[in-house]
């Protein structure tokens, strides 16, 4: 990508097994890191590595990447953490959580049933500081972005696009579909880590109501 | 002596905040670099200050600030020229000069670029949060409580007495950079450029783009013909990891030059400006033309070692 830039591809959609792979490389890179490179940027099937153009060039980059994947030693990859979410889901917390029902058919409820039911991966963070981009969602949740994007949407709120769920770490404008919110804090710059979750995380929700939230808050 | 008071914002103007060269080592996190989005202009200012290059400074956009010297301090301005006087008598720029308590800096009305750096001798006494000085306006850290200067916010500085000697450096004239309303901005191609067909590319480099009100510190966005992408594709590609300077082109067929303040993003690229021409971007205000020329990897390493040494500051990556 341009002349400080290297896109190392290691699949083309989106695969927990692909994904894997790229975790893999960039805990690797990030353990050992190449000379020049001052930023390494893992997601879905990619990783970025932005360099200094004074310090190397594109061709000694990839012949190190190249070294580095040969030589990949996996098992000293440390196991995902599991990671448990407490979401208040609908009312003023949830408010597209009516319309994500309706478009499927399916109560409410249903839709918290399905969300918490399952266990997701954390593919990338990214789009803002700790966000998590997470899936795949049941087939049932699908959901397409809203038409209109929203100008504020709070920070905390838990959402889905597509086959993917997420959690807005600070307050943006957003397209996705809002069905509740954690009382969790996603993203901290004071806090070593920064961001609550990482890629490769496994994550899963759970129920609270709106009067245990202060019991969350930290 | 550590740190101490040397400004006083009187009036901050439309948008002044803290950057330094960025925060690099936290894209895992999501964390993006911010930084300052003119690296030349900010590092000039803070070595005629005699600072290291990487020190924070202020970056002014557009509009400048008024601001009252609370003790003798060393400053120097680089970037645009917004016009600046200090007890209303013009300023030369790119020179360290001497503010003396009391003095008031003004600025009068922008004249070319966008974005002037306000380099102070003894730097901005912040904290620096991963490594950075700068403020991430999103996600509301680092700089001064993460926000824009407000009327009444105070700079301290290190030990700026110790800078004062310093007065009097400036910028060997030949190296001054000018902004003109027409710039051409050198790019490599990719990483998704076969996903445009010939014509549509030849549009992108043959054709001039204004720049657009909406642009800002997370992206230049242009005005110009369709740069449609070919047929039958998703309307986006994967999210992917992305660098300040790559060109993406959303569904609205319209560029927008990605800056410093985002890690990832969903739209496919089209091309990315070479690291030498990056310091252009944070000079480029609406209503500015650009034009895309191609280059090859060759040329853009080239014209980065143009000037070699400490005297390459086309790229900021200091971390």
């Amino acid at each position: 990508m341009g002349d400080r830039a290297l896109l190392v591809e290691l699949g083309d959609e989106i695969d927990v097994k692909v994904n894997n792979k790229v975790r893999e490389l960039f805990v690797a890179i990030k353990a050992d890191p190449l000379e020049g490179v001052v930023e390494t940027i893992p997601s879905y099937r990619s990783v970025l590595l932005i360099f200094d153009p004074l310090k190397t060039t594109l061709s000694l980059l990839q012949n190190g990447v190249h070294h580095f994947w040969k030589t990949l030693d996996t098992s000293q990859l440390p196991e995902p953490r599991r990671v448990e979410i407490p979401v208040v889901y609908g009312s003023e917390y949830g408010p597209d959580l009516e319309w994500v029902a309706e478009y499927h058919g399916i109560t409410p409820d249903e839709v918290i049933r399905l969300h918490t039911a399952h266990t997701y991966h954390v593919y990338m963070i990214g789009f803002m500081p700790g966000f998590p981009y997470m899936g795949e969602l049941p087939e049932a949740l699908i959901t397409p972005r809203r038409e209109t994007p929203r100008t504020v949407v709070p920070r905390g709120s838990v959402a889905l696009a597509q086959g993917q769920t997420g959690i807005y770490s600070t307050q943006s404008p957003g397209g996705w579909q809002i069905i509740g919110r954690t009382p969790l804090t996603l993203f901290d710059p004071g806090k070593w880590p920064p961001a609550l979750l990482e890629m490769g995380n496994r994550v899963k929700f759970f129920s609270i109501d709106e009067e245990e939230i202060a019991d969350w808050e930290q | 002596m550590g740190a101490v008071e040397t400004l006083e914002i009187l009036i901050p103007g439309p948008l002044t905040t803290v950057q330094d060269c960025g925060r690099f080592g936290f894209g895992g996190y999501g964390v993006p670099p911010s930084g300052a989005v003119d690296p030349f202009s900010l590092r000039v200012g803070n070595l005629l200050v005699g600072n290291r290059e990487n020190e924070a400074s202020l970056e002014i956009t557009i509009i400048g600030p008024k601001i009252i010297a609370l003790i003798d301090t060393l400053i120097a301005i680089t970037g645009a020229d917004l016009q600046p006087k200090v007890n209303e008598i013009p300023l030369e720029m790119w020179r360290s000069q001497l503010l003396k308590k009391g003095d008031i800096l003004s600025f009068k009305a922008p004249k070319s670029g966008c974005r002037a750096y306000l380099a102070i001798g003894g730097g901005i006494s912040v904290q620096s949060i991963m490594g950075s000085k700068s403020t991430n306006l999103a996600a509301q850290f680092g700089g001064l409580e993460g926000r824009p200067l407000r009327k009444g916010d105070i700079i301290s500085s290190d030990s700026p007495a110790r800078y004062l000697k310093a007065v009097g450096k400036s910028l060997d004239k030949a190296r001054i950079p000018s902004y003109p309303k027409n710039q051409v901005l050198r790019v490599i191609s990719g990483p998704q450029d076969d996903h445009f067909s010939t014509k549509a590319k030849k549009i992108f480099l043959g054709s001039p783009f204004q720049v657009t009100p909406q642009s800002d510190r997370t992206g230049i966005r242009l005005a110009g013909p369709q740069i449609e992408a070919k047929k039958n594709l998703k309307e986006s590609i994967i999210s992917e990891g992305v660098v300040s300077g790559t060109i993406q082109i959303p569904g609205d067929a319209q560029p927008i030059i990605i800056l410093g303040e985002t890690v990832t993003g969903g739209y496919r690229k089209i091309a990315t400006v070479i690291s030498a021409d990056l310091p252009l971007l944070g000079q480029l205000k609406p209503g500015d033309r650009v034009n895309f020329r191609k280059v090859s990897m060759d040329e853009a390493y080239q014209a980065v070692q143009v000037g070699s040494g400490s005297q390459v500051l086309g790229t900021c990556s200091d971390p």
